[in-house]
């Protein structure tokens, strides 16, 4: 049986290449970071067993707390109305006019912008200095709102230019959930003079079960991990009313160089994207079972 | 899809929303033909001629904008063309190959789809250190190889093809990998284009890794280069240059967006609900 013992290996012909990438660049720094975590360990290779002190440390550190609140703060603002926007501009697109076409690639479009251009396009928004908003306000005779530098308007802002950039995804899967609804149950509902609002409940929601919980499960990833975005338009300011928890794991390890400790806040947070995941992923799931 | 036109009100409010996607679009594409003296005076003054190209002008005569286009060109093209060929292998194998502890793999494969970015990001970039990778577009591309929905994704549309076609082809005396490449790969064009697209996108955009990989301004990409000329706004550039640069930067990805549209919703629609 030559062939079928040659046979049994080809496989690795195959997935070889990947899983040899994949075990280089993603297992072993992911194992390397759990190590560092204990460690008293700089961007220089100086390398100092600790034990737990960067947890303890993370857990008594106001400055990460505070970041911590800010980046839930930004992850409720963003994701409940993104997804609800999301479904409705879906909703209101599944369908095949020419305007509804063309609606869609406008909706679509934010999403192939970098999170350069979208600070650099929402800073000469928001700013009070000759900003399309302060312009605005001014043609209406009222004072500019100064939003990037007002501790209590720079998180909604940055929601706001989070909203307006990450749409278009969301929409794009929710298109495609919908389509798969078999068209004949919508026609069977329209005969028993079902309202619009009792087939959106009854027949749309449960049939996209399955998109929707991928996309507030994607968005509460990302959202989790917003960097971008505070470095750029307001640098976390200001006094750190903007800044994230990634954001803050950047200044620890590259401007303070305490990599030890920016490692094990990073481990935090990977472990509760993870746990919120699981979270959203049981509650989603549980009664599927159930459901025949 | 439905075949109902839109009330009047629903269109109303879809009409106002578009407005207000496209209007910091179109008012950074005025923005950018103004010259950055005029800006300065006033910048209600985009709205009126006279517009002019010198900002265009300035980024071809010298200024380091080009250069990071090449960055992002040869980084996307590379994570691009390394993402498709590793994926379709590894996907066929995972897919038609029975081989020992294939099952283990593929769940560690999967499990890759739960680790963030910020889990990795500090050790690879330690471990690129080590292995003298940063400022090099190895270093730049290496990292976008190691995305576990690509495999995963290839894994699911080749399971969809019907296994005859594999049997026909290996009692004609075909190889597997003459099986691979001749017979099923071509099937897989629009899973190909789908997922060349999204890494492509992805690869462009990505801000985080090259910020602290790409550390000379010689091998930044778009977006870092972009950030960085942001940060020195005040010293620097006008504002109608770094409106002329975000154009200028955001096109190249528009026209892959544009030439694969259909593609890409099209194969949404089939694998990514599943």
């Amino acid at each position: 049986m030559t062939t079928a013992r040659r046979d049994r290996w080809t496989g690795y012909a195959f997935v070889g290449p990947f899983l040899l990438v994949y075990a280089a660049i993603l297992i072993v720094p992911l194992l390397m970071g759990i190590v560092i975590s204990f460690n008293n360990a700089d961007l220089f290779g100086r390398r100092e067993w600790i034990g737990l002190a960067n947890y303890s440390q993370a857990l008594g550190d106001p400055v990460l707390h505070q970041a911590f609140f800010n980046t839930l703060t930004l992850t409720l603002l963003i994701v409940p109305p993104l997804t609800a926007i999301a479904l409705m501009l879906a909703l209101a697109l599944n369908r095949s006019t020419r305007l509804a076409a063309i609606l869609r690639g406008v909706f679509f479009s934010s999403l192939v912008l970098s999170v350069t251009i979208v600070t650099l396009i929402w800073r000469f928004i928001l700013t009070p200095d000759a900003g399309l908003i302060a312009e605005g306000l001014q043609a209406a005779g009222r004072a500019p709102i100064p939003f990037l530098s007002d501790p209590d308007l720079v998180i909604p802002a940055i929601a706001a230019a989070t909203l307006w950039w990450s749409l278009g995804f969301p929409i794009m899967l929710f298109l495609a959930g919908l389509q798969q609804v078999p068209g004949d149950i919508y026609e069977a509902a329209a005969l028993d003079g079902a309202s619009r609002w009792t087939v959106f409940r009854r027949i749309t929601l449960p049939s996209i079960r399955r998109t929707l919980l991928l996309v507030v499960m994607l968005q509460t990833a990302a959202q989790l991990q917003i960097f971008g975005q505070a470095q750029l338009l307001t640098g976390g300011g200001p006094g750190g009313a903007s800044r994230t928890i990634v954001l803050y794991i950047f200044e620890v390890s590259f401007g303070r160089w305490e990599l030890g400790y920016a490692t094990a806040i990073a481990e935090l947070l990977f472990g509760m994207i993870l746990a919120l995941t699981l979270l959203q992923y049981w509650l989603v799931t549980r009664h599927e079972g159930t459901r025949a | 899809m439905s075949q109902n036109r839109l009330s009047p009100l629903v269109t109303v409010l879809l009409l106002i929303g578009a407005a207000v996607m496209l209007m910091p679009m179109l008012w950074t594409l005025l923005l950018s033909f103004k010259s950055n003296a005029a800006l300065m005076a006033d910048s209600g003054s985009a709205f009126a001629p006279p517009w002019t190209l010198e900002n265009y002008r300035a980024i071809f005569a010298g200024s380091l904008t080009t250069r990071w286009l090449v960055n992002s060109l040869i980084v996307s093209a590379g994570a691009t063309i390394g993402v498709l060929v590793l994926s379709s292998l590894a996907g066929y194998g995972f897919a038609r190959l029975e081989f020992p502890f294939r099952r283990t793999l593929f769940v560690i494969v999967l499990l890759g789809l739960a680790v963030p970015e910020q889990a990795v990001i500090l050790p690879r970039h330690q471990l690129f250190a080590m292995l003298g990778l940063h400022n090099s577009y190895p270093g730049l591309i290496l990292p976008s190889l190691t995305g576990s929905f690509g495999v995963f994704f290839m894994t699911q549309y080749f399971r969809a093809i019907p296994p005859e076609l594999d049997e026909a082809a290996l009692l004609d005396g075909a190889s597997r990998f003459t099986l691979f490449w001749k017979v099923l790969l071509p099937l897989t064009l629009p899973a190909q284009a789908t997922l060349g697209v999204f890494t492509f996108l992805a690869s462009w955009n990505d801000y985080w890794w090259p910020l602290i990989s790409a550390t000379t301004s010689d091998y930044f990409t778009l977006t870092v280069g972009l950030a960085s000329a942001q940060m020195n706004y005040a010293q620097t550039s006008g504002l109608g240059f770094l409106m002329a640069q975000a154009v200028f930067a955001s096109v190249p990805i528009l026209v892959v967006y544009i030439a694969f549209q259909k593609q890409i919703v099209s194969a949404m629609a089939g694998t990514a609900v599943r």
